[in-house]
């Protein structure tokens, strides 16, 4: 076991609150609908590297949105559902993705100080300050 | 934020509840998006108050709780979803011009669809809510092929994508990518955030495609498209080389699968469309990010992965019409048909607008499709209806964008090929498509 490390990103608020779970990372753009299953909470899009994986609870790490202006409407859907995830983290702003952090009302940050799919992996921990644009990583023990 | 007085006045609540709730929501987007401003919109096309069986499920007891309370004018759907309000408000008309994109069922086949009579009787009523609050009741993803085709400049906020880049793009309009609570929340107030599309300086170039191999036909142009999206994600792609035949059926094909395979909402075609007569003009005089080359090899990778969900040769189901088809296409389908049946192992869905539909009932083509036993149908789609034939294994599609959202969505098979090999392959029941 290694002592874990404690990583300070610093970016702009999306959507506010404080929120901290497990981190779910991908390099890829995110699918809202045809590409999603809103109420199980998983990415169902045939190519994607997540397809099967659920977000729900996690500290959703990732490069942008992608696909169907129904992209709002699935993630407010996974709310009411209760398999949201708690927060997230992403780098390239559009008004999808926008709007689908709104909705889910979840904390939410962007244009961070480094790119957080280089310092984050998934199974970290990452807690999300977004009143404070702070992202804290504690790396898993590996 | 910057508000004008307008948009204060909706902010303190003092043009009714329902407006006040729609600007929150506004300026909680806009904020997100970091926009300074918003801008005026007097066109608008979404999904207002509509709903599908978890939504309705989901509010059922909250709606009818509050047509009781509260009378019919109070909508938790529209209120608690639309709005992401808490509180239930009560729903006034569009302000502006608001139009319904697809969505439900097609009113007169809906049991085609394998729609139940609870399901498709909400629907109904969800349409004469919309209808009732002065929302045009288009029913289709293709807008500008029924009556709603903005002008050059025009502010909109729009959804669906492979509208939205079909106004930017071929027609000029400015719009972002749009969702469900945003357009609803325009619908009321006349403003969206003036961010990204809306701006000039967000409009131009940053990669560049060359064509580097023959691009003529709309299964030629939605490969080309469908690379494109892949390639640049949501950038904007400026796109110069050998293509012909760029008119709007094959644009709407491009546009809708580089807003399936990417997140594209705006590209530039040199010489074509509005805002790219030169590629300087395209760019901004800007240098590209980065160029691609669209040649031989790369045609092959798309059309290996636009195919890569089938194997079976056997094909169960053919469905045209995403986008939803313009009279041409239905023409063509007709022809392609040549006064043959279609195979009875397989079906054929067309899928269309309500208004292209009455046009082809009046031309005679909607008789001459229903002979060679296809049906079409209006208002969605296989893939945004989740509707197949019964016992549908493997599909065939002349859509790039249908080919990406069917398999995933419904788990069948699906080969994509010309529209000519999808109707071939409803004759015979075989697929026969090749390699361009």
């Amino acid at each position: 076991m290694t002592v874990s490390t404690k990583i300070i990103l610093r970016g702009r608020r999306v959507c506010g609150g404080r929120a901290e779970g497990e981190a779910l990372v991908t390099r890829q753009t995110i699918p809202g609908w045809g590409g999603v299953d809103p109420v199980q909470g998983v990415i169902t899009e045939t190519q994607h590297e997540l397809r099967g994986v659920s977000f729900t609870d996690k500290v959703l790490v990732f490069r942008g949105a992608k696909g169907s202006s129904g992209w709002s409407a699935m993630y407010h859907t996974a709310r009411l559902a209760g398999t949201a995830p708690k927060g997230l983290v992403f780098n390239e702003m559009t008004t999808k993705v926008a709007l689908g952090a709104v909705v889910m009302r979840v904390p939410s940050i962007t244009d961070l100080d480094q790119n957080p799919l280089d310092v984050i992996e998934t199974g970290d921990w990452v807690i999300v300050d977004a009143d404070r644009g702070i992202v804290e990583v504690v790396k898993r023990a590996r | 934020m910057q508000l004008t007085r307008d948009e204060q006045e909706m902010l303190d609540g003092r043009k009714g509840k329902a407006t006040q709730k729609a600007m929150e929501l506004l300026v909680r987007y806009a904020e997100a998006l970091g926009a300074e401003r918003f801008v005026d919109t007097r066109n608008v096309a979404g999904v207002p108050g509509s709903a599908n069986p978890f939504l309705q499920n989901y509010y059922t007891d909250k709606s009818a709780e509050a047509h009781v309370k509260a009378g019919p004018a109070f909508d938790a759907i529209f209120s608690h979803f639309d709005l992401d309000s808490d509180e239930l408000v009560e729903v006034p008309s569009s302000s502006v011009p608001t139009y319904h994109l697809q969505g439900g069922a097609d009113p007169t086949a809906w049991q085609t669809l394998g729609v139940k009579v609870e399901v498709f009787r909400n629907y109904q009523e969800r349409e004469a809510f919309a209808a009732a609050h002065d929302v045009g009741i288009l029913k289709t993803c293709t807008p500008y092929l029924a009556g709603n085709v903005p002008s050059r400049g025009e502010h909109l906020a729009w959804m669906e994508s492979s509208a939205v880049i079909y106004a930017n793009s071929v027609l000029g309009a400015r719009t972002n990518t749009e969702g469900r609570e945003s357009t609803s929340a325009a619908m009321l107030t006349g403003k969206i955030p003036d961010w990204g599309l809306h701006q000039t300086e967000h409009r131009y170039g940053t990669h560049r495609i060359d064509v580097d191999v023959d691009v003529r036909s709309v299964m030629d142009w939605g490969m080309l498209g469908y690379y494109v999206g892949d390639m640049v994600q949501e950038r904007i792609p400026v796109v110069a080389g050998r293509y012909s035949d760029a008119e709007i059926v094959r644009l709407k094909h491009f546009g809708a699968a580089a807003s399936s395979s990417g997140g594209v909402e705006m590209y530039h075609i040199v010489g074509v469309t509005p805002e790219a007569d030169t590629l300087e003009t395209a760019f901004g005089s800007r240098m590209p990010i980065e160029t691609f080359r669209y040649g031989k090899d790369e045609r092959r990778r798309v059309y290996d992965r636009l195919n890569a969900n089938a194997s079976d040769p056997a094909v169960d189901f053919v469905m045209l019409g995403c986008p939803h088809a313009a009279i041409e296409q239905l023409r063509e389908a007709a022809r392609l048909l040549g006064g043959k049946k279609v195979s009875e192992n397989c079906a054929l869905w067309i899928f269309t607008s309500r208004a292209v539909k009455t046009q082809a009932h009046d031309e005679g083509i909607l008789e001459a499709l229903a002979n060679a036993g296809a049906v079409l149908l209006t208002d969605t789609c296989s893939a945004f209806a989740q509707a197949l034939p019964p016992g549908t294994k493997v599909a065939a599609l002349d859509s790039a964008k249908q080919v990406h959202y069917l398999p995933a969505i419904l788990g069948i098979q699906a080969w994509f090929g010309s529209t000519s090999d999808c109707i071939n392959a409803a004759l015979t029941g075989r697929w026969t498509g090749e390699h361009p």
